[in-house]
């Protein structure tokens, strides 16, 4: 069933697959990832602290984040980002946003609803004697998070962080809807440029499968590493 | 924004001649719906099995069940789409691959069979810790009162498990509804491909997907509702969450 595939078409298109292809999938998945670790945190503290308003804010933010499909909200962020940017920057017809950017934004943006979600469960994971301790030494609220609770959430959720950061990266395939060369993407334009969509697709599927395994060994070996011996 | 807003588009004909653009939305919203239910049956089914086999003392079935979870969980649902979609037709023999390809329907089966298996995995991983988390004397009890594996499985382990994990179970139902929106890539044309095709035809690009993200909403309303009153209706008496 193998003898009428051509995989010379995969050593062929390697360079472009890998150059292009990889470099973009890999660079999204990690600023996206580091964005919405930093956002998915800003909005975690919103939620648990003693604001209601701000609390309810990120609420609804992160319910709405999650109940709609990924590929819904890369095309809301398509084509609202060069409104948005044209809003910002006062200029007089929507500014164009190149497809990293929009594709970044949209990944930041959704990421960040996920990761908060992980962060208010690390943080909440954190007993309550801690905090206190902390400001019967006298710390301010921002020190306390910042040299007490947050380590410790930090390392609590580092495996769900990491695990969740394998979907990402897995997710960022879906830019394939905007035609943008990632790895998936470039593996389709050789398909459909040779006619070879058996070899690109199958060979697709292998990277993709590979990559995710070792990454997720990688993460069941650290999680029995550094879990905090209590 | 210099945006033509237009909310009335909604209730203007479409160009397909199938009725108002709403009319377009709305029968993508029954395709995303038939999509999952059916995806949602074949995730149950074959999430249960492997989830079971997952717990069972046999080395082979234990191997079975890690190998089918990583193998679908670890691939791109998109890619695992394309697979199914491109790639198996040209796999199997000339006569069963072009039967294959000309199948009335083909994106839907497809997206239900495929979303179904990748779902299936993440089903079988929360039936296995549902599993795991009963306390073992209720496998041991089982085993005393002269049940076999399949009868302890069938009156005892199971029943409990399903309503344990019935919360975790209906946020994947949830990501079953939403994951139906990546068939657009292989031309299903659900709820998000009908807004995508309303917003190329009338280029009203706001107004199209605000119509398509409400729907979504609504249909996440219902189903944690329901969901909540399934719970309450199956919880456990003694469990935290029964009476």
């Amino acid at each position: 069933m193998f003898s009428n595939l051509d995989f010379e078409v995969i050593r062929r298109s390697l360079p472009y697959l890998f150059y292009e292809g990889m470099t973009f999938t890999v660079t999204l998945t990690a600023l996206a990832a580091l964005g919405g670790l930093i956002f998915g945190t800003a909005i975690a503290l919103m939620r648990l602290s003693g604001y209601k308003t701000l609390g309810r804010i990120a609420g609804v933010y992160v319910d709405f984040m999650r109940s709609l499909p990924l590929v819904l909200v890369i095309f809301w962020f398509y084509f609202l980002v060069p409104y948005i940017g044209q809003w910002v920057t006062g200029a007089s017809r929507p500014i164009s946003v190149g497809a990293f950017a929009s594709s970044l934004i949209t990944f930041i943006m959704f990421e960040a609803a996920y990761f908060s979600e992980i962060m208010r469960a690390g943080i909440q994971s954190i007993s309550r004697g801690q905090p206190a301790a902390a400001n019967a030494l006298g710390l301010t609220y921002a020190q306390t998070m910042r040299y007490v609770v947050l380590p410790q959430a930090f390392r609590n959720m580092l495996p769900v962080l990491l695990t969740q950061t394998i979907v990402l990266f897995q997710d960022t395939s879906l830019v394939y809807v905007l035609s943008i060369p990632d790895f998936l993407g470039a593996a389709s334009k050789v398909a459909q440029r040779d006619g070879r969509l058996v070899e690109m697709y199958l060979f697709a599927a292998v990277v993709y499968f590979t990559i995710s395994c070792i990454a997720s060994f990688g993460v069941r070996r650290l999680q029995s590493r550094i879990a905090i011996i209590r | 924004m210099n945006y033509h807003w237009n909310w009335g588009i909604f209730f203007e004909p479409n160009p397909m001649g199938t009725g108002t653009y709403l009319d377009m939305l709305l029968s993508g919203l029954v395709l995303t719906l038939k999509t999952a239910a059916l995806a949602w049956i074949i995730a149950l089914i074959f999430g249960s099995l492997v989830g079971v086999m997952r717990t069972l003392p046999s080395k082979g079935a234990y191997w079975f069940g890690f190998c089918w979870v990583e193998f679908f969980r670890n691939m791109p649902l998109l890619v695992q789409l394309f697979l199914w979609f491109f790639v198996l037709p040209e796999l199997l023999p000339k006569a069963a691959g072009l039967w294959l390809k000309q199948l009335p329907n083909a994106p839907f089966w497809t997206a239900a069979i495929g979303i179904g298996f990748f779902m299936s995995a993440r089903v079988a991983i929360q039936l296995q810790a549902g599993i795991g988390s009963l306390p073992r004397g209720q496998k041991m009890a089982a085993t005393a009162l002269g049940l076999t594996t399949v009868q302890s499985y069938r009156y005892i382990l199971l029943p409990m498990a399903f309503r344990i994990i019935l919360p975790p179970l209906t946020s994947e139902f949830l990501n079953t509804i939403k994951n139906t929106a990546v068939a657009i890539t292989i031309g299903l044309i659900e709820l998000t491909g009908q807004a995508r095709s309303m917003q190329e035809f009338s280029f009203q690009v706001f107004e199209a997907f605000t119509a398509a993200t409400l729907l979504y909403l609504l249909v996440n309303a219902i189903v944690v509702t329901a969901m909540r009153f399934l719970e309450r209706w199956v919880a456990i008496p003694g469990y935290i969450t029964g009476k």
